[in-house]
């Protein structure tokens, strides 16, 4: 079975429809619909590895807001993205905190940290 | 608590981005005492509510979240001294630049300005303005005012959502809101596109598996109290709902994301000249309004989609602003700029032949290969241009040297050649 998968690409406001196609053991065969090097990249890679940034909040105890708002130092598998936005809602900080300030180390052992995205005051 | 001046230099409305790099852009010009006044409690303005990453590319080089960004601008403010009022409100600024200023824990206060920089920012677009029939429940609101809820104040606002508009806002707060586990029905779009960008499609929309239901609207709302189901309707090529097809979703929450307006209260009550098609007033290429020593700067003067044009915009009308208050002006501009073929609002206004400027634009609808073409003295091939994304033009002294008219015409046109990709 060949399979065919689609995507949109985000590099520019072009948002070209791209298409991967895949042999029987999964390897890609070719990338098609793409107008330039920058499309055939991200095809790829949404193929295989696609990643994303986690940006959320955490809970904060007596900080000038209710919430502090976390992200991750680097990009983690799409598919945990939920799960640590789950994980990061059971923990609760305490003001003050400082901008970058390591909230999570290695978070769910996929070698990202989490850390503060501004600092907050003590209320 | 800040103690306020009775003068300064240069006051500032508004703590944003806009506000800050307008603060820093004075100081750089030699302006020694400065004010910002903002209404919330601290600086940083909408950023702190935007806690995704995606901002600052070009300003700082890298990839920031909104807080991160206000805290970037807030941190090289500290190095300098400066006043800050923050839950401070500005009444009102008169013609002669002195400014009302309450607040809870100082009263009223009046303020004198060598010159003041307006950067409210904008306010979003209500229900309102797009008139839903049906009851008033609660649980409508606009995304942002959504965002602040689950980002600041910790609490969601509702289990069911249905979101009005696919503008960046609304598409962010999908997946807000999907990442809290509150059920995202879909977006609903009166265009036969979508308004955000394609990142934002992908990956607020299609990565949480969220359909985006293009040409369509909410024809109706229902609930005694709170919002308890909303109708949707397909439009056709006028607008006009087909109610015949209506469906009803079961809905706690609807969010309205249908676009930002211009935060003008004050530039209205002051008499500046405004541009409709911007809904900011018009500006000169030091970024001044039509009263002297009154600038402007960031989403009052034009809806931006990148903060960084706005701290760039900004830099640039505080060192004006600083300039006029210590006395000195740069030459007066003497060409009007004019909106053509594709193109819906300009800023600046007006541009002078003696320096370069930077001329933002927007465009009417999409187009893939073009002519961005000034008058007859310049063009540029673009690759796209697609009215959520302002295009810049850096106008350069040489363009104008042989240029003795006082209107310059911007068009962006179709460009039919065979092949090649360039830019
Ligand atoms: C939800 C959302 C998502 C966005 N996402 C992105 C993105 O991903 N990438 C990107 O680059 N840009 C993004 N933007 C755009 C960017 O955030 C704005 O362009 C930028 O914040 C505008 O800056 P500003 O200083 O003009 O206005 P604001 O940030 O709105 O600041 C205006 C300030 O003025 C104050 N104010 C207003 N009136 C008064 C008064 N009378 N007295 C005292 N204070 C007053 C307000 O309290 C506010 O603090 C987003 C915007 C929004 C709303
Ligand atoms: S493939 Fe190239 S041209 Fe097409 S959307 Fe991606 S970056 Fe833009």
């Amino acid at each position: 079975m060949i399979e065919i998968t689609h995507y949109l690409c985000i590099g520019c406001p072009l948002g070209c429809r791209l298409e991967v196609e895949e042999d029987e053991m999964g390897a890609v065969v070719e990338v098609r619909g793409h107008s330039c090097r920058k499309g055939k990249d991200f095809a790829e890679r949404e193929h295989h590895d696609p990643r994303r940034m986690v940006t959320t909040t955490v809970a904060v105890h007596n900080g000038v807001w209710a919430r502090l708002p976390v992200h991750t130092t680097a990009e983690v598998p799409k598919d945990m993205v939920r799960e640590i936005v789950r994980y990061l809602r059971s923990l609760e900080a305490a003001a003050p905190v400082e901008r970058g300030q390591l909230m999570v180390a290695d978070v769910l052992g996929t070698g990202a940290d989490v850390v503060a995205s501004r600092g907050l005051d003590a209320e | 608590m800040t103690r306020l001046a009775i003068r300064y230099d240069v006051v500032i409305v508004g703590g944003g981005p806009g506000g800050m790099s307008a603060a820093i852009g004075a100081l750089e010009a030699g302006a020694d005492r400065v004010l910002i006044v903002d209404r919330e409690i601290e600086l940083g303005g909408i950023l702190n509510q935007c806690i995704h990453n995606g901002f600052g590319l070009h300003h700082f080089g890298e990839e920031l979240t909104g807080p991160e960004y206000a805290s970037r601008l807030i941190e090289e403010l500290l190095d300098h001294r400066i006043d800050v009022a923050t839950d401070s409100y500005v009444l009102d600024v008169d013609a002669d630049r002195t400014l009302t200023v309450a607040s809870p824990s100082t009263g009223i206060t009046r303020v004198q300005a060598g010159a003041v920089v307006l950067a409210m920012g904008a306010r979003e677009r209500t229900r309102g303005a797009i008139r839903i029939p049906g009851s008033r429940p609660s649980g409508i609101m606009t995304a942002g005012l959504a965002q602040k809820f689950v980002n600041q104040l910790g609490y969601l606002p509702g289990r069911r959502a249905v979101i009005l508009g696919s503008g960046d806002i609304g598409l962010i707060m999908a997946r807000r809101l999907a990442l809290e586990d509150v059920e995202v029905h879909g977006v609903y779009e009166l265009m036969p596109h979508a308004n955000g960008l394609t990142r934002n499609i992908v990956q607020c929309l299609h990565d949480f598996d969220i359909p985006l239901h293009l040409s369509t609207t909410v024809v109706g709302i229902e609930g005694s109290r709170r919002l308890e189901r909303v109708a949707v309707a397909p439009v056709d090529e006028n607008f006009e709902p087909d109610l015949a097809r209506a469906t009803e979703i079961e809905c706690d929450t609807l969010l309205v994301s249908i676009g930002l307006i211009p935060e003008n209260e004050l530039s209205a009550k002051l008499g500046l000249r405004m541009d409709p098609t911007t809904g900011g007033p018009v500006v000169s290429s030091t970024m001044e309004t039509s009263r002297d020593g009154v600038f402007a700067a960031g989403n009052v003067v034009h809806i931006h989609d990148l903060v960084d044009f706005v701290s760039q915009e900004a830099l640039l009308a505080g060192r004006c602003a600083g300039e006029f208050a210590t006395g000195r002006s740069r030459p007066a501009d003497n060409i009007r700029l004019l909106a053509g073929a594709n193109v819906a609002s300009i800023v600046p206004h007006t541009i002078s032949s003696d320096r370069e400027h930077v001329v933002y634009l927007r465009v009417r609808r999409s187009m893939e290969k073009s002519w961005l073409r000034l008058g007859e003295v310049y063009e540029k091939r673009l690759r796209y241009v697609v009215p959520a994304e302002m295009v810049s033009l850096k106008v350069r002294p040489r363009f104008l040297e042989n240029f003795h008219g006082d209107a310059l015409k911007i068009d962006i046109v179709p460009r039919e050649e065979p092949g090649g990709d360039d830019e």
